[in-house]
């Protein structure tokens, strides 16, 4: 990847300052990788038309970036984007759109779209709550996740998105985090240059809404790194063996203690601890030892804890899922043209 | 697409014909009865002519994608009927909102709800007028005849191309589905959206008195910023109240000053009428028949038949109250159009009503009675 200056992207690409969002927010970290794509890319900005519907996520191009931009109805940017899509198949056109927008209001469109593998890529920023509303359960909000509309845990299930995307037959899938932005960068440019309906879905933070859902205690300037660090603790990379042997002690009482307790039970192994932010678990104490299962046998009969967690339980599986080839809708329109055009 | 000249075809044919020839080259749709031929035809002959044909997942998509493609150059349209137009509502709305030049044809079936899906109404000309949210005008035409149902649709998309703006064709049930002769003209006028010449371009705000901006497409490098929220005549999303106030004056004026010209009322032996019987679409049939047997038997009546519903012509209503004694409406609904009437006359005549609903229409048999009352 080539160096260049902030100034360069924000010259080029970005058409009003400041940046609407919140402090911390993960949308500018999702357009920086977008206009790196992009620019990466050499795609000319009057070929790129961004569609986006309603919601945070919706104000990354609209109206911050240079290009035409379409900003819509709720839930609706996949739609409107594949109209203009069929009728100018030139026009690179991305969806941005959010977890409520488009798995939740929207969500039928976008296993339509998937199913009928038209060349549009939809970048879905999931902050797993509906945030700009107020923080309300989302179709990706965690079970058991507290929301301003499940003060008493969240009663439902979240989506797989990647798994949902799959399955309606997007062939091309991803999934990053505002933290991987070397890898969501370069999958966004693998997602312009593949012909046929793309989805990335990116894990972005919120410090606004994330605070309650995680149940975060600290300063709000503090929040965002937090989260991004949770969302590398909270990751692990498909088809990658993990690195290091480690495992999770999920406190009962205050995590403070539960990680004194434990630096003193692994007093005399070689073995470390630190406390750190799981995107399942909450706060709990991480413990990294050569012998795992010595480690492990001492904390069980520790006090203080609920129990441990393996080093994926609980996690998110990022990477590229699907990369395939299928006939691409709007060339399959060509076709109906070329047969309606030799029929008498 | 049909030779020019005389052929036999439904309404919903004619219809979609109309589209082609007018220059329509995009439709999104989802089945619903009683529209489906026009989608159907729209399949069939929209390849033949280098446009497409999308079958979307729901209505609120198709309405979403016909204006999608109307950005990026397309004249564009889709089809359906009552509870397809309640989902499309507020994607029109944004279509009013972003002004985006679109036709959407309401074949009106019985309602409320799933209703008689096979049967016609005239129950939607509210929804026409006040269905999406927020303010605007509406313009919407209202064929009587296979004929119009191919003339109307030509207009409706010159009009929606020359206002830029959504206009919607209110057909009904039983236009849609009867067969009758239509003339293929050997070529229609067709009216192109003013675009941009030069490089900088204000999408959303015009100098011009018809207050109608240029509209710039996607792709052109203008930058474009189209969008739902209250916006600056950049595009640029700008909730200070001159700029949704300067909007929604203009969206509203802009179809108010060209009404002489979308106005399309057809008067029949009015001038020394005492009684007028108006109506619009299929209910205008038996109506013209009743009239007619009322002059063939000397009474003193005339004809009001309204092609052009909205925006309502006021005017001519208003001026029709001072000639006559009463004023009979006939219409497929429980009495909505009458309102306009009685807002209109303002005590100046009587105003009557010969009201059909459950799939029926009235009967010539039942507006001539109507018009007996009335001449007393």
């Amino acid at each position: 990847m080539s160096v260049k200056p902030l100034s360069y992207y924000r010259e080029r690409y970005i058409r009003f300052q400041p940046s609407p969002f919140c402090p911390g927010c993960g949308n500018g970290t999702i357009l920086n990788c977008f206009v790196r794509a992009i620019d990466e890319l050499g795609i000319p900005r009057e070929r790129v038309l961004c569609v986006s519907g309603i919601g945070c996520s919706a104000w990354i191009p609209s109206p911050n970036l240079r290009g035409d931009t379409l900003h819509t109805t709720h839930g609706r940017a996949i739609a409107f984007a594949t109209g203009a899509k069929v009728y100018n198949p030139h026009l690179y056109t991305v969806v941005f759109t959010g977890d409520g927008d488009g798995a939740g209001i929207g969500g039928n469109h976008l296993i339509h779209a998937a199913r009928r593998n038209i060349d549009i890529t939809v970048i879905l920023v999931n902050n797993l709550s509906y945030a700009m509303t107020g923080g309300q359960i989302a179709p990706t909000t965690l079970h058991g996740l507290r929301t301003t509309t499940s003060p008493y845990g969240n009663p439902e299930h979240p989506f797989d998105l990647v798994k949902l995307a799959a399955a309606a037959g997007a062939t091309y899938v991803a999934r990053w985090t505002t933290y991987h932005v070397v890898e969501l960068t370069r999958s966004i440019k693998e997602a312009l240059r593949h012909r046929g309906f793309s989805f990335i879905e990116v894990l972005s933070q919120c410090p606004t809404q994330q605070r309650r859902l995680f149940g975060l205690r600290g300063p709000m300037r503090t929040l965002p790194s937090r989260i991004v660090e949770m969302f590398a603790e909270g990751t692990y990379l498909r088809g990658r063996p993990l690195k290091g042997s480690y495992l999770y002690a999920l406190p009962e009482g205050d995590p403070e203690e539960v990680l004194r307790d434990v630096g003193e039970a692994l007093r005399d192994l070689e073995a470390s601890a630190r406390l750190v932010d799981h995107i399942a678990f909450g706060r709990v104490v991480r413990v990294d030892a050569e012998d795992l299962e010595e480690a492990a046998g001492r904390l069980r009969a520790l006090g203080g804890l609920r129990r441990l967690a393996d080093a994926t339980e609980g996690k998110i599986e990022v990477g590229v899922f699907v990369e395939e080839e299928r006939p691409e809708f709007t060339e399959s329109l060509r076709e109906v043209i070329r047969r309606a055009e030799v029929r008498p | 697409m049909l030779t020019p000249g005389r052929h036999l075809v439904l309404g919903n044919i004619a219809c979609a014909e109309g589209a082609l020839r007018a220059g329509c080259r995009f439709f999104a749709g989802y089945p619903i009865t009683p529209a489906n031929e026009i989608a159907q035809y729209m399949s069939q002959e929209l390849p033949r002519v280098g446009g497409y044909y999308v079958q979307m997942e729901d209505e609120l998509a198709s309405m979403a994608a016909v204006i999608g493609a109307s950005w990026a150059g397309a004249k564009a349209m889709t089809a359906t009927s009552g509870p397809g137009f309640s989902l499309m509502q507020e994607n029109i709305s944004y279509a009013y909102m972003t002004e985006t030049p679109c036709v959407v044809v309401d074949v009106q079936r019985s309602g409320p709800s799933t209703g008689q899906a096979t049967m016609p109404s005239q129950q939607d000309v509210y929804q026409a007028r006040y269905g999406a949210h927020g303010d605007y005008e509406a313009v919407a035409l209202t064929p009587w005849s296979v004929q119009e149902m191919f003339d109307l649709t030509v207009r409706a998309f010159n009009l929606a191309e020359r206002l830029r703006m959504p206009v919607l064709l209110l057909a009904d049930g039983m236009i849609g589905h009867m067969s009758e002769s239509l003339i293929v003209p050997e070529e229609v006028e067709v009216v192109d959206r003013r675009r941009p010449t030069g490089p900088e371009c204000t999408p959303f705000d015009t100098d011009d008195p018809s207050l109608i901006p240029e509209m710039p497409l996607f792709g052109e490098g203008y930058e474009l910023l189209v969008t739902g929220s209250a916006h600056r005549p950049s595009g640029r999303r700008d909730y200070t109240p001159i700029y949704m106030e300067r909007k929604l004056w203009r969206i509203r004026e802009k179809v108010l000053r060209a009404e002489p010209e979308i106005r399309d009322v057809v008067e029949y032996e009015l001038g020394d009428a005492e009684v007028a019987v108006l109506s619009y679409g299929a209910s205008a049939r038996p109506s013209f028949g009743a009239v007619r047997r009322a002059r063939g038997r000397s009474l003193r009546v005339g004809m009001l038949r309204l092609r052009a519903l909205w925006p309502f012509p006021e005017e001519v209503v208003s001026r029709l109250a001072e000639g006559v004694e009463e004023i009979v409406v006939v219409e497929m609904n429980m009495g909505k159009i009458i309102r306009e009437v009685e807002r209109a006359v303002c005590g100046r005549c009587r105003v009557s009503l010969v009201s059909r609903v459950g799939g029926v229409l009235p009967t010539l048999g039942e507006v001539y009675e109507a018009i007996g009352r009335a001449v007393r």
